[in-house]
């Protein structure tokens, strides 16, 4: 049974095509990576199955929903249950570690009880166990801006935990990290897809990383879905097909 | 579970922590929002009836944007007929851009010797807080104070204008000036030094090339503030120029068309100055 | 062969059209100086003439005496004044600006004709001077320190709305987009993510322009016959120049005080 299925995506930006015809299915629990050089549509690709941006054909399902049809709460509704985290992190970073997870929280309540902050203790302890679970216990009250990328990186995980969601999108979340916190990171990744069965659908700048942590690779060349397969498959000719034939190269080596 | 905080009555978990940043803003906010509501309970109106006031203030502005017209007389040009008037206008405008312009030509200059030695890392740190200090006192005066204590020694007119206008054009422009040389890489001005190169040397073969197209994108948004500047200084100082018409249409001819002519015109040169300048922070990322 | 001659004639050519640029430059700058020169009937020389007769008549006339102290609670009272409205026209365009900024800003603005709306009036307002507000007001709320309020206002309300947009965009576009992708509602977002994050800039800016706002509410008190510039120009006018420089002392003092809180602050704040 299928979590999400993307079917024939289009996305134009003015004249130029971010996304051509782009189809596949997505497996409950499944790691996927996906890969391409810049521009590509990876992060369109990302954006458009939680509807920051609109795209323009084609049709998203997403746990039997109609993702591009939704519209309002609806919308707020299917968005709280898919989880998203950022290269850059995207955290208020005034506020501290647990004020920005508990955000998480916000696609579920009430607008006012949200606006004024006011979560149920329910909502704290979760907040405060996938703190643990991060090996963040002991930054609760540090505000964010007082944090290594590594740091920050793991409250933005933290921030998708708490929306108890089925799948979570990560936007480049490593491009950013020194080797060590990356490699950090990607752990957590595979730990919450394995222990939690949550599907994970990530997009990397490094092919090695990619065939190291995911169970399903998507290769991304000028918004066109070039490779879809297990990352035994991706081999130094796919891998050009890809990133055209010199990049390739120089990832390979 | 130690680190977590809980209400020590409700043994809840506490999400909020006091911070000494929080805790200043709100002090700051009420403060500030105290002295608001005390300010409007004792405002002095001298008797005008304010929701009148209002309603004639909505009229007049539907006179001012819908009707605007100057009269002839007032700019000098009796009987040259609606064209006549536009082009006197026009000239009196140039006269304001003038005024901003010499303004703008003389703090740059002053600005720029200061600014070389106000940079820290082109001079030790005393001359460079003296230099900051001085222009701070400097900015405490009003502009229209410095022009006019300058027109009780040099005579009401342009040159009291321009040399009064310039104090604050400096304070600007040194603090812009100095800081884009701050920003020039250290090891350039080494570099230089180590082989020999004088503070002359150094000042026009690396600081002001480097930095060139940034002083003047700075300078030209000052040119932009002096326009209002010399608006202002027409008005309230007998600088010349559209200010001083304004001041006249409103003050002695209360002729409401007249403003909306004049503020139209002040308006259309003002925003593309303001066009001009927000292309150069775009291609700068200058913040002011 | 071809490239070996580029490298070879570039340089000198660079630096002939660099001289050329920077002759034609100073040449230019030097046209339109002569030109507004003669416009505005300007001479420079008298100009650097002025300043030495201006400061040795200043250090001579300008320092207050007996009786000039014995109005400093009057001054002092209509420097109270000058404040207390620089802070009002700050507080409440700073009220009106952020409604504005919120609808104009692209991070959050709800749609693209609410956007434009904002942006227009915005910088409608900011391009007006502050001294033609002053004047548009002064026909119908006559001589009075509202009049003062209003112009202030308006041209505050302008200014920071485009500094508040910059700061939302600034400090706050990727934690919105966070909050939006786990299904925050509008209000939520401002509230959670764009408030916590802009709001010690922005009150950063409102103290700028209360310090701005006293220098300009002499100006705007010269014109609309109110405040602490009436005051001054009262004096001016009359001759009585060692009062007037003790206007000018008292909002030296007040300036720098303001300016040395607003700093003390903002390094907390931020």
């Amino acid at each position: 049974m299928a979590l999400l299925e993307v079917e024939r995506l289009t996305k134009f930006y003015g004249d130029s095509r971010a996304l051509s015809d782009v189809t596949f299915k997505i497996k409950k629990g499944q790691f996927v990576a996906v890969i391409g050089p810049s521009g590509s549509g990876k992060t369109t690709l990302i954006r458009c199955i939680n509807r920051l941006i609109d795209a323009s054909d084609g049709s998203i399902r997403y746990d039997k929903e109609d993702i591009l049809a939704l519209k309002g709460a609806a919308l707020r509704h299917a968005r709280a249950k898919i989880g998203m985290i950022f290269q850059h992190y995207n955290l208020v970073y005034r506020l501290t570690v647990i004020e920005n997870v508990l955000h998480g929280r916000l696609g579920y309540k009430s607008s006012i009880a949200g606006v004024l902050g006011m979560y149920t203790e329910e909502e704290k302890t979760k907040a405060v166990e996938v703190l643990q679970l991060l090996g963040l216990e002991d930054y609760v009250y540090r505000r964010c801006d007082q944090l290594s990328g590594g740091q920050k990186q793991r409250v933005g995980i933290a921030r998708a935990l708490v929306q108890d969601p089925r799948m979570i999108l990560c936007d480049e979340p490593i491009s950013s990290l020194d080797p060590s916190s990356a490699k950090i990171i990607m752990d957590y990744l595979r730990r919450i897809q394995k222990d939690l069965g949550i599907t994970i659908l990530v997009n990397l700048h490094q092919v090695d990383v990619a065939k190291r942590y995911a169970e399903r690779i998507l290769g991304f060349n000028a918004g066109h879905l070039v490779f879809d397969g297990p990352p035994s498959e991706l081999n130094k000719k796919r891998i050009h097909e890809i990133y055209g034939t010199e990049a390739g190269e120089l990832i390979i080596d | 579970m130690t680190a977590v905080k809980r209400n020590l009555r409700t043994g809840r978990i506490i999400v909020k922590r006091p911070t000494a940043a929080k805790r200043w803003v709100n002090v700051v906010l009420l403060v500030l929002l105290a002295l608001t509501i005390w300010g409007f309970l004792t405002i002095e109106t001298k008797g005008t009836d304010l929701g009148k006031a209002t309603v004639d203030t909505i009229r007049y502005f539907g006179i001012m944007f819908g009707r605007p017209a100057g009269v002839d007389t007032h700019f000098g040009v009796s009987g040259a007929g609606s064209w006549g008037v536009f082009t006197a206008a026009l000239r009196l405008l140039l006269v304001t851009l003038a005024l901003a312009f010499l303004t703008t030509l003389v703090g740059a200059i002053i600005a720029l010797i200061l600014g070389l030695l106000a940079a820290r890392n082109l001079t030790n740190t005393r001359t460079s807080n003296i230099i900051k200090g001085f222009v701070a006192v400097i900015r405490a005066v009003p502009t229209v104070l410095w022009v006019l204590i300058f027109a009780i020694g040099a005579g009401l007119g342009a040159v009291a204008a321009v040399i009064g206008m310039s104090f604050h054009t400096v304070g600007y422009l040194l603090k812009a000036y100095s800081e884009s040389f701050e920003e020039l890489d250290e090891g350039v001005i080494d570099a230089l030094r180590a082989s020999g190169a004088s503070w002359l040397q150094i000042v026009f073969q690396a600081v002001l090339p480097s930095s060139a197209t940034y002083l003047l994108s700075w300078t030209f948004i000052r040119f932009e503030i002096n326009f209002a500047v010399a608006v202002a200084m027409g008005a309230a100082a007998g600088a010349g120029g559209i200010g001083f018409n304004l001041f006249m249409a409103a003050g002695y001819f209360f002729d409401i068309s007249e403003i909306g002519f004049i503020t139209y015109l002040i308006l259309a040169v003002a925003l593309i100055m303001e066009l001009v300048a927000t292309q150069l922070k775009k291609r700068y990322h200058i913040h002011d | 062969m071809s490239s070996l001659l580029i490298e070879k004639t570039s340089p000198t050519a660079y630096f002939r059209k660099q001289k050329l640029t920077l002759t034609l430059f100073l040449l230019g700058m030097i046209f339109v100086s002569w030109g507004a020169s003669v416009l505005t009937q300007f001479d420079l020389f008298d100009a650097f003439a002025a300043i030495p007769r201006v400061a040795a008549w200043m250090t001579a006339n300008l320092l207050p005496d007996a009786k000039a102290w014995s109005r400093l609670p009057r001054i002092l009272d209509k420097l109270w004044d000058t404040i207390l409205m620089s802070v009002m026209a700050s507080v409440a365009a700073s009220v009106v600006s952020f409604v504005f900024a919120i609808l104009g800003s692209v991070t959050t603005r709800p749609n693209g004709v609410f956007a434009f709306l904002a942006r227009t009036i915005a910088s409608i307002n900011r391009n007006i001077p502050v001294a033609a507000w002053a004047m548009i007001f002064l026909l119908s709320f006559g001589q009075s320190s509202f009049t003062g309020f209003l112009a202030l206002f308006f041209a505050t309300f302008g200014f920071l709305t485009r500094a508040f947009m910059e700061t939302i965009d600034e400090a706050s576009a990727s934690s919105v987009e966070a909050l939006r992708a786990a299904g925050a509602s509008y209000s939520q977002v401002i509230a959670q993510a764009v408030i916590p994050a802009s709001l010690p800039q922005m009150m950063s800016w409102v103290l700028y322009m209360v310090e701005t706002n006293i220098r300009s509410a002499t100006l705007v008190g010269l014109l609309t016959g109110s405040g602490i510039g009436f005051m001054f120009s009262v004096y001016y006018k009359s001759l009585q120049y060692r009062s007037a420089s003790l206007v000018v002392l008292s909002i030296v003092v007040v300036v720098l005080a303001i300016e040395l809180i607003s700093n003390a602050v903002r390094r907390v704040i931020l």
